[in-house]
C-alpha cells in the first residue's frame, strides 16, 4: 500500500457566511488518481480550494506528506509540490500565452522542459504570443494543465478539467492524465463526468452536502453505475 | 423579536432622546458662547449633509466643500452687497449650491466607487479655482462684515442668542430633513441600490436618477451650513471651498460613524471643539487630524456611535435574567 | 515671421516647454498612482507627500550632509521607498480586501500627518534648492532658449517612464504583477510570493513620487505643501487617461502638460483649471477615460 499523501479530515469551510464543508474526510495515496464525484453546489471546489489554501475559513486538518497544510501560507502551498488547475482555468489575459506558460515557478526539478511542453501541446508553441485569453477553450485547458506539469509538481489537483470541451478535447486530456499516472504523478480530480474519470480513477469519492457519503474503488464502479446516475442526475 | 411592547419602548427611547437633544439645544447659550455652538451647528449640519451620500448611498464625495463654500460665498455677496434680507441670501445660497451639486453630480454618477471620489475632489477644485479668481470672492480676502440683518423682518441676528436659536432651528430642520429622506420609500431605495446596484437595476429602478437626487439633496444642505456660516461669522474665506476643508468633513463623520444619524454631529462637535482648543496656539492641528484619522480608518472605522451602538445592542441582547 | 497667433516663437516654445516639464511631473506621479493602484487598489493620496519628502531630503542631503544632487537622486528614492515599505506593512496591509476607500481615507490621513509635520517644523514657505553644476544655464536654439536643468527634466522623466514600462511589460518581475495584479489569489496558489510584491509596488510607487521631487527641488521651491495642488491634479489626470494602462497614463499626462501650457499662453486665467475642464469633458464623452477599460 503507497503512503498517504494528502490527508483530511473534519474538514469544515466556510465561503463568507455558508458552511459549506461539514467536516470532510479523504485520503489520496501516492501514485494514485482520485476522484471525487458530486453534484453542483456539493462543495468539491471549496474543498479543493481549500487544500490549496485559497478558501481560508477552514477548520479540521489538512496534511500533505505528514506536513501541516492548513498553517501555511497561500503562496507557500505550491512549494511542497502541489499543482491546481482551477475550474476556470484561470489562463491570464495581461500575460501571453507564453508568460502563461512559465508563470508558475518550478519548485523542483522533474517537470517538463518549454521544449517537452511544445513537443505535446504544438498549438500552444504557434500561440505563444498570443494574448491568453485568444485561446480556444480546449487550449486554455491545455495551457492551464501545461504551466503545473512545468513546475515539477508531483501532486496534481484538476477542477473539472474537461466542463465544457469536445469530445476530441476531452479524450486529448484523458490521454495526458493516463500518461501522468502511469509516470507516477498523484492526481486529484473533480469531475461530474464520470464517464471520463472512470477510465483513470483508482478511488471514488462521493461527495454531498459538503460531506463524503460513499467511497469506492474503481472496481466497484460499475455495480454502482445506476445508483451514481441517479444521485448525480445524469 | 419586535413584539408591541419593544416597539413602544423604542419609541419611548426615541422620543426621551429627542426631547434631551431639544432642551439642549434650548438651554445650551446659557452655558456656552453662543457663536461656538452656532458653528458646532453648521458644521453638524455639513457632516450630516455629507453622510446621507457616505453613509446612506455609499458615495463619498470628496470634494463636499465644494458646496459649503459656493453657498457661504453666494449668501455673502447676497447679503452684503445686494442687500437681501438673511432669509433670501440663504436661500439664494442653497439654491446656488443645489444648481452647482446638480452639475457636479452629473458628471461624478458617470463612474463608480473610487473614481466618483476623485471626480469630485478634481471638480470641487474647478469651483475653488473659479472661487479664487472671481473678483465677486475678493481672492484671499474673502467677503467680510456680511450684514446679518433682521430674520423675517423681525428678529435682530446681532443678538447673538437669537442668531443662535435661528440657526439651531434651521439646523435641526436640515437633520429632519435627512432623518425624513433616510426613513422613506425614497430612502429604502437608496440603501438597496448601495447594498446592490445590480440588483436594484435589474428591479427596474433609475438608478442614476436616485443617486443624482441624494447628490443634490446632499449638496443643498451643505450649503445651508454654509449660509448660515456665513451668516454666523460673516464671513467667506477661500478655506471653505478647500480641499482641505472637504477633508475635514470627511474626517468628523468618520468620526463620529458613518452611516450613523447622531455619528456626524458628535464627530463635528469633537473636532470643531478641539479646533477651538488649538486655536491659539502652536500646536500642529493638522497633524493630529491627520493622526486620529489614521487611527479611524484602521481600527475604529464605526465611529464613535457606531461604536457605542454595537456595544449597547450586545448588552440588549443578553436575556434577561443575566441583567 | 517669427510669430504664430499673436505670440512670438520664444514666448511660445518657452510656454510649451514648461508644459512638457509640467507634463514630466504629471507623468512621473500618474505612473506612479497608476500602478499602486493597479496592485493595490488604493488611490495613494500620501503621493503628494512623497514627491515632497523626496524634495526635502534632497534639501536636508545639500545643506546638512553636503550630499550633492545626482547622489541625492538615487538616495532620496530609495529612502522614500523604504518609507513605502513600512507604510505598506504596518498601515496599508491591515486594509487588504477591505473597499478601497479606506485605503483612500488612509493615505489622506497620511498626507495630512506628513504635511503637517513638514509645516509645522520648516512652515508653508518654500526653500530655494540650486540647480546641480553641469545643468545651469541655456542654448540659445534660435527659435527659444532652451534651458538645460529642464530639458533635463524632460529627458530623465522620458527614461524613469520608459524604464517603468520595460520593468513592467518585459521583465519577470513585471509579469508576476502583471499577474497578480489580475487575479491575485490564483497567482498566490502558483507559489509566487504577492505579498512581498505589493509591498514592493508600493515602495516603487512612493520612489517614483520622491524621484519626480528631486527632479523638481531645483524648479519648484522646496516646501511643505508642494505636493497638494500637485496631487489634485494629477487625480485628474488619471481619471482622463483612465488607469488601463501605463503607456496610457503617461502620455495623458504630457499631453495635459502641453494642454495647461496652451491655455497659459492664450487664456492665462484658465490655465489651473484647464485639465479638470478637461476632465469634465472627458467624462461627459468618455467616463472610462481616454485610455480606459471599463
Amino acid at each position: 500500500m503507497n503512503s498517504a499523501m494528502l490527508e483530511i479530515h473534519g474538514l469544515n469551510a466556510w465561503y463568507g457566511e455558508s458552511h459549506v464543508l461539514h467536516g470532510l474526510d479523504l485520503v489520496v495515496n501516492e501514485g494514485e488518481t482520485v476522484t471525487v464525484l458530486g453534484r453542483n453546489g456539493a462543495g468539491k471546489t471549496t474543498a479543493l480550494k481549500s487544500v490549496v489554501g485559497m478558501v481560508r475559513q477552514r477548520s479540521g486538518s489538512i496534511t500533505f506528506k505528514g506536513k501541516d497544510l492548513m498553517g501555511l501560507p497561500l503562496h507557500h502551498v505550491a512549494r511542497e509540490g502541489i499543482g491546481f488547475v482551477p475550474e476556470d482555468r484561470g489562463i491570464y489575459a495581461s500575460l501571453t500565452v507564453l508568460e502563461n506558460l512559465i508563470l508558475p515557478p518550478q519548485f523542483a526539478t522533474g517537470g517538463l522542459s518549454i521544449k517537452e511542453i511544445f513537443r505535446l501541446f504544438p498549438n500552444l508553441e504557434e500561440r505563444k504570443n498570443s494574448q491568453g485569453t485568444k485561446l480556444s477553450g480546449g487550449e486554455q485547458q491545455m495551457l492551464a494543465i501545461a504551466r503545473i506539469l512545468r513546475t515539477g509538481a508531483r501532486f496534481l489537483i484538476l477542477d473539472e478539467p474537461t466542463e465544457g470541451l469536445s469530445p476530441v478535447i476531452v479524450q486529448r486530456i484523458g490521454e495526458i492524465l493516463k500518461t501522468l499516472r502511469d509516470d507516477g504523478m498523484t492526481v486529484l480530480l473533480v469531475e461530474q463526468n464520470f464517464r471520463f474519470a472512470r477510465r483513470l480513477a483508482d478511488r471514488f469519492y462521493v461527495m454531498e452536502d459538503g460531506l463524503i457519503s460513499e467511497t469506492f474503488s474503481a472496481t466497484e464502479l460499475d455495480a454502482r453505475m445506476g445508483a451514481l446516475q441517479t444521485m448525480l442526475g445524469v | 423579536m419586535a413584539d408591541s411592547s419593544s416597539i413602544k419602548s423604542q419609541w419611548h427611547m426615541t422620543a426621551a432622546l429627542a426631547f434631551v437633544c431639544v432642551a439642549t439645544l434650548i438651554a445650551a447659550p446659557f452655558f456656552l458662547y453662543p457663536i461656538l455652538l452656532a458653528k458646532l451647528l453648521c458644521f453638524a449640519l455639513f457632516a450630516c449633509a455629507f453622510n446621507l451620500l457616505i453613509g446612506y448611498v455609499g458615495l463619498l464625495s470628496f470634494g463636499h466643500a465644494a458646496f459649503f463654500g459656493i453657498a457661504a460665498y453666494t449668501t455673502a455677496h447676497a447679503l452684503k452687497e445686494w442687500g437681501f434680507a438673511a432669509e433670501l441670501g440663504l436661500l439664494i445660497g442653497v439654491f446656488v449650491s443645489a444648481v452647482i451639486g446638480f452639475l457636479i453630480g452629473l458628471l461624478a454618477i458617470r463612474r463608480q466607487g473610487i473614481y466618483f471620489s476623485m471626480i469630485t475632489l478634481a471638480l470641487a477644485q474647478l469651483v475653488y479655482f473659479f472661487c479664487l479668481q472671481a473678483p465677486f470672492t475678493h481672492g484671499e480676502d474673502g467677503i467680510q462684515n456680511v450684514p446679518r440683518g433682521l430674520w423675517f423682518g423681525l428678529i435682530d441676528l446681532n443678538n447673538l442668542s437669537a442668531l443662535y436659536y435661528v440657526v439651531a432651528t434651521l439646523c435641526v430642520f436640515g437633520y429632519l430633513v435627512i432623518w425624513r429622506v433616510v426613513n422613506s420609500p425614497f430612502g429604502n431605495i437608496l440603501k438597496a441600490i448601495r447594498e446592490n446596484e445590480p440588483r436594484a437595476i435589474s428591479l427596474g429602478y433609475r438608478v442614476q436618477r436616485y443617486k443624482l437626487a441624494a447628490f443634490v439633496i446632499s449638496a443643498s444642505l451643505a450649503g445651508l451650513a454654509g449660509g448660515l456660516k456665513a451668516l454666523v461669522f460673516q464671513l467667506a474665506t477661500l478655506n471653505d471651498v478647500s480641499w482641505s476643508l472637504s477633508g475635514e468633513v470627511v474626517l468628523m463623520t468618520l468620526l463620529g460613524g458613518i452611516g450613523t444619524l447622531f455619528g456626524p454631529v458628535v464627530g463635528a462637535s469633537l473636532i470643531i471643539s478641539l479646533e477651538s482648543m488649538l486655536a491659539g496656539s502652536e500646536f500642529p492641528l493638522q497633524i493630529i487630524l491627520g493622526l486620529i484619522f489614521i487611527f479611524c480608518v484602521l481600527s475604529f472605522s464605526r465611529g464613535i456611535v457606531g461604536e457605542a451602538t454595537r456595544i449597547l445592542s450586545r448588552k440588549n441582547s443578553l436575556p434577561n435574567s443575566l441583567r | 515671421m517669427d510669430s504664430f497667433l499673436g505670440i512670438s516663437y520664444p514666448a511660445l516654445f518657452g510656454q510649451l516647454m514648461i508644459g512638457l516639464i509640467n507634463g514630466s511631473f504629471y507623468a512621473l506621479l500618474s505612473l506612479g498612482l497608476a500602478v499602486i493602484f493597479g496592485m493595490l487598489h488604493v488611490v495613494n493620496f500620501a503621493h503628494g507627500a512623497q514627491y515632497m519628502l523626496g524634495a526635502f531630503f534632497a534639501w536636508f542631503l545639500l545643506n546638512m550632509l553636503g550630499i550633492s544632487y545626482w547622489q541625492a537622486l538615487l538616495i532620496a528614492p530609495l529612502a522614500v521607498a523604504i518609507f513605502g515599505v513600512l507604510i505598506e506593512k504596518f498601515l496599508l496591509s491591515r486594509l487588504r480586501g477591505k473597499d478601497p476607500i479606506y485605503g483612500l481615507l488612509l493615505t489622506f490621513g497620511l498626507a495630512m500627518t506628513l504635511e503637517g509635520t513638514f509645516q509645522y517644523f520648516y512652515g508653508s514657505s518654500g526653500r530655494t534648492y540650486a540647480v546641480p553644476e553641469g545643468l545651469t544655464g541655456g542654448l540659445h536654439l534660435g527659435f527659444m532658449y532652451l534651458p538645460i536643468y529642464r530639458a533635463w527634466v524632460i529627458v530623465a522623466s522620458l527614461l524613469v517612464c520608459a524604464a517603468t514600462w520595460y520593468l513592467i511589460e518585459k521583465t519577470k518581475v513585471g509579469m508576476y504583477l502583471r499577474a497578480a495584479t489580475e487575479k491575485s489569489l490564483q497567482t498566490q496558489s502558483f507559489g509566487i510570493n504577492v505579498p512581498l510584491l505589493i509591498t514592493l509596488t508600493y515602495a516603487v510607487g512612493a520612489g517614483l513620487a520622491a524621484f519626480a521631487g528631486v527632479l523638481a527641488a531645483p524648479i519648484y521651491q522646496v516646501g511643505a505643501l508642494m505636493g497638494q495642488n500637485m496631487i489634485i491634479v494629477v487625480f485628474a489626470i488619471v481619471v482622463i487617461g483612465g488607469m488601463g494602462s501605463i503607456l496610457g497614463a503617461v502620455a495623458t499626462a504630457y499631453l495635459l502638460g502641453l494642454v495647461e501650457a496652451i491655455t497659459k499662453i492664450y487664456y492665462p486665467q484658465g490655465s489651473s483649471i484647464a485639465v479638470f475642464v478637461v476632465m469634465a469633458v472627458v467624462l461627459m464623452i468618455r467616463p472610462a477615460g481616454l485610455f480606459g477599460k471599463e
